[in-house]
């Protein structure tokens, strides 16, 4: 608990209606959408300017409070749960579009921006910013950039990181420092730019991101391949990208998670395949249809149950429709989802899976998955309750096996859901006891009192199991 | 007390079926205005979750964000995990009213309304008829000369000035029986739900549902015994009585035997669609309840599928619409009204931006949070202005209400029309010409 002479200190910058400390709004700030994972803040601090954050972190650094910083709280690794209790420091309200720069491709933004709103306000104008993360419609680009998230995109256009050119940043003693710029080259020191995405939250408070844009592709054609094999299927998307083809989407769901989205859709897939590919090409309507036609060709030759190229807009909406109801058809199966990411160089797809099976049916449990294909990122998903320990035991020991198997097969334990509290203990599977110290001695170089999402990433003890471990 | 009667009422399951992804967060217009966690759908199933799970007590502030919610349930659409949403916020309120100590007059003015009031259709005539001699005897305007409404809060004030003419009788009454036969080939027998405020204040509408329908070839009972769908009673915690009023609707309806039960205010219609939700423990009601929703459809569903637009005389007007959140987000009726209004031949039809958001009306809820209600209003009315439509199309008469204030306030007077669909349709049907429209 706070003193009344500090929460006052705070009222005092944001105003008393951005100074939230009633147990109402700490409950409502206590989690993000990270199942299982629940702390309460001390205060929530609404700040609507980067002078006004500033100010915060002096405060916050002269009595050594902890911070956390947040946008909508929809990330799945407890990136935004305030452990530590302390401040809770949402930038929802700094959500100004600072500038769209035509000559210079850039787009200015505030970090409280909604992902989707981005993409409104460039497509406007003939203009795209490829990232689009599963949670772009609430999500802001301040915590798409401290998670560098990816999405549907990945494969041809790369993630939130091959985007940022410069950002504005407060670090934990109340200075600001700005990286980067419009500029498509620089090379002038460490890239701070680069260091700070992906940072989730422990480095600096992200106040302000140059973007760059790109010019909108002309044309967008999709398909959906079946597949009897998952090997088949696996082998497809290798041939393809073998063939010089980078496809703008290439998503996969397997034979659980087609079941269940046909249950709840009723969209007419065939529940008896293993595996079926949302294949998507953009750009010159000359080359979307060459390609659309030698990928086709591809997944016909092997062996392809089915191939369905959607030539209007509404097949086309019919043909996403697969894709875009997974989560929604598997979350509903059980009161509890687990979304997790666990990614493999794309060759190792169909091991990945296989992997995944073998362990799903050793632990009895129910895991579908689906993700990415194009570029190895999978979508493990648990479908459980919270409330049955006994079963939650057996999921995380399953999690673990998958992160595991993962790594094995030249992996990694995220893909872009990011580390947070859930992936601490098998950050140093992934980066080595080495790596680990390195990263902590950068912390230490930003944050040298541990102010700024303290707890996060680096496990307090190694492999402390956090599936069922409550703050 | 109030943690155990929450305890009691809240289904756990479905406050565990929220998986907090936030999703709901763009559709909610309380956490649009304010941009505070707590007054999102996600935020309020948090609140109920953790007095379940014993972490907070439900103290005033929790209340006060359980009741600044609207009910539009603009979030359930837009669930990935499908959380009844609607369902959680009427169990708390039912926590809430079964331990709420109200003053005296708002108990009064609670059970005047609730229980003397709107269950007895009789009283509800008899009160239309005062007010219609208020309306007509010259009372009203001495009322206002004498500046006796000052005293009035400022959003009550508002709805006097745009209240329509009252009816003393109903659609009963005004047809002279219970039974309307189809005009040339009967398709199907209609049970009518007159509701207990529409037949009163929107009488017209309701003899308008009437006639449409059975000029559709639908014959149309209604059904004598019916009384007010509950749906006020239970968006206020009063879900006792919602269950009485849902058991002797029907009571009325089964007994009638018909093939569709039509509704034409979207409030009414998705509480007549969920009796079966509201009856679920009661094993004696249960599979009447469950043939009673299974066959309650909106108006704009059953004319969609059975007029002739081709007959309808030329409109060239423009047209916007705003849409009942309770017809969209509860009944599940998105496109019907709108095809229907495109199909009137000579009108131009304007998508009115945000017209999937709530305007504000929502039950009572502009007289209990005039604040947030006011500001929604405010920003509704700027997308409105902006389509510069000649007529505003509403499917339920809360909404209908509340676009004539808005209209009022913006000062859109003499611009733009606030009409209900089914009289904006029986003004477009050749045959018969439309009974004026109350101003």
């Amino acid at each position: 608990m706070l003193p009344e002479s500090i929460r006052e200190e705070l009222r005092a910058i944001v105003g008393e209606k951005n100074c939230l400390d009633k147990q109402e709004a700490l409950v409502a700030y206590s989690y993000d959408a990270t199942p299982m994972q629940q702390a309460l803040p001390d205060v929530v601090v609404m700040p609507k300017s980067t002078d006004e954050v500033q100010q915060v972190m002096r405060v916050a650094a002269r009595h050594h409070i902890s911070v956390v910083t947040r946008g909508a709280g929809s990330n799945l690794c407890g990136g935004t749960i305030p452990v530590g209790g302390g401040i809770v420091l949402v930038l929802s309200r700094m959500n100004q579009i600072v500038e769209i720069d035509e000559q210079n491709l850039t787009i200015t933004v505030q970090p409280g921006v909604r992902t989707v709103d981005i993409h409104q306000a460039v497509e406007a104008l003939g203009l795209f910013y490829p990232p689009d993360p599963g949670s772009m419609v609430i999500s802001t680009i301040g915590g798409n950039i401290a998670l560098n998230s990816g999405g549907l995109r990945g494969l041809k256009y790369g993630t939130t990181k091959d985007y940022v050119l410069g950002l504005e940043a407060v670090l934990p003693n109340g200075e600001v420092i700005r990286t980067g710029g419009k500029l498509m080259k620089d090379v002038a020191g460490y890239d701070l730019t680069k260091l700070l995405v992906g940072s989730e939250g422990t480095l600096a408070i992200i106040t302000e991101a140059i973007l760059k844009l790109i010019p909108k592709p002309q044309t967008q054609r999709v398909m959906l391949a079946m597949f009897a094999d998952m090997a088949q299927a696996a082998r497809s998307v290798s041939d393809i990208i073998a063939n010089r083809i980078i496809p703008g989407t290439l998503e996969f769901l397997d034979q659980g998670t087609i079941r269940v989205v046909e249950d709840f859709k009723q969209i007419g897939l065939p529940t008896n395949v293993a595996a079926i590919l949302l294949i998507g090409q953009d750009g010159e309507p000359q080359t979307v249809e060459r390609d659309m036609e030698q990928i086709a060709a591809i997944c016909q030759k092997n062996d392809a149950v089915q191939i369905k190229v959607a030539t209007t807009v509404e097949e086309a909406d019919e043909v996403m429709t697969a894709r875009r109801s997974a989560l929604a058809a598997l979350s509903r199966m059980r009161p509890t989802t687990i979304l997790e990411d666990a990614t493999v160089p794309r060759a190792a797809i169909a091991p990945m899976v296989a992997a995944i099976q073998e362990i799903t049916e050793r632990y009895g449990l129910q895991i579908c998955t689906f993700g990415h294909a194009g570029d190895g990122n999978l979508h493990p998903t648990c479908m459980t309750d919270a409330r049955n320990t006994e079963e939650i035991e057996r999921v995380e020991h399953a999690f673990e096996e998958i992160f595991a198997a993962a790594i094995d097969l030249g992996g990694t334990i995220t893909g872009e859901h990011g580390v947070g509290i859930v992936k601490a203990p098998y950050l140093e599977w992934k980066v080595g006891a080495s790596g680990i110290e390195i990263m902590k001695g950068i912390k230490h170089a930003f944050d040298p009192h541990n102010l700024l999402n303290p707890d996060k990433m680096f496990a307090k003890h190694s492999r402390n199991r956090v599936v069922v471990q409550r703050a | 007390m109030l943690k155990e009667a929450l305890v009691k009422k809240l289904d756990y399951d479905e406050l565990s079926n929220c998986m907090r992804c936030g999703f709901c967060q763009p559709a909610c217009p309380t956490f649009q205005e304010t941009g505070y966690e707590a007054a999102s759908p996600r935020g309020r199933i948090a609140l109920m979750k953790a007095v379940a799970d014993g972490v907070m007590e439900p103290d005033k502030d929790f209340v006060d964000q359980m009741n600044l919610c609207l009910g539009c349930r603009a979030c359930e659409p837009v669930c990935p995990a499908g959380v009844q949403y609607g369902q959680l916020i009427e169990q708390t309120r039912e926590a809430i009213e079964e331990v709420q100590e109200h003053s005296w007059w708002v108990k009064a003015v609670r059970k005047l309304a609730f229980f003397h009031l709107f269950p007895h259709q009789k009283r509800m005539y008899q009160l239309g008829g005062l007010l219609r001699f208020y309306q007509r005897s010259g009372v009203k305007k001495a009322v206002r000369k004498l500046g006796v409404l000052s005293i009035l809060p400022k959003q009550m004030r508002e709805m006097e000035a745009i209240i329509p003419e009252a009816s003393g009788k109903g659609i009963v009454d005004f047809f002279g029986g219970t039974v309307i036969p189809a005009v040339g080939e009967r398709k199907y027998r209609v049970g009518m739900f007159h509701g207990c405020i529409m037949d009163v204040l929107f009488n017209e509408t309701n003899r308008n549902t009437v006639r449409l329908l059975s000029e559709a070839g639908c014959e149309v009972l209604i059904a004598p015994d019916q009384v007010c769908c509950g749906a006020l009673h239970a968006h206020s915690g009063e879900r006792e009585q919602a269950r009485h009023l849902a058991r002797k609707n029907v009571a009325a309806f089964h007994k009638a035997d018909v093939d569709i039960i039509v509704s034409n205010a979207g409030g009414c219609g998705a509480m007549l669609q969920e009796y079966d939700h509201l009856l679920a423990e009661d094993a004696e009601w249960q599979e009447r309840a469950q043939w009673f929703a299974s066959r309650v459809k909106d108006i704009s569903e059953v004319l969609a599928r059975l007029v002739e637009p081709k007959e309808w005389q030329l409109l060239p007007q423009r047209i916007t619409y705003q849409s009942s959140c309770h017809l969209r987000n509860g009944m599940k009726v998105t496109k019907e009204p709108v095809s229907l209004l495109q199909a009137i031949p000579g009108a131009t039809y304007v998508q009115l931006r945000e017209g999937d958001r709530c305007c504000g009306s929502a039950g009572i809820y502009n007289l209990v949070q005039p604040e947030m209600a006011g500001s929604l209003l405010d920003v509704k009315m700027g997308h409105v202005a902006a389509t510069q439509a000649d007529i505003l199309v509403t499917s339920n008469p809360g909404c209908l209400l509340q676009m004539k204030a808005g209209i009022h306030r913006a000062g859109l007077e003499g611009k733009m029309e606030a009409v209900h669909i089914v009289d904006l349709l029986a003004r477009v049907q050749k045959e018969e010409k439309p009974l004026s429209t109350p101003e």
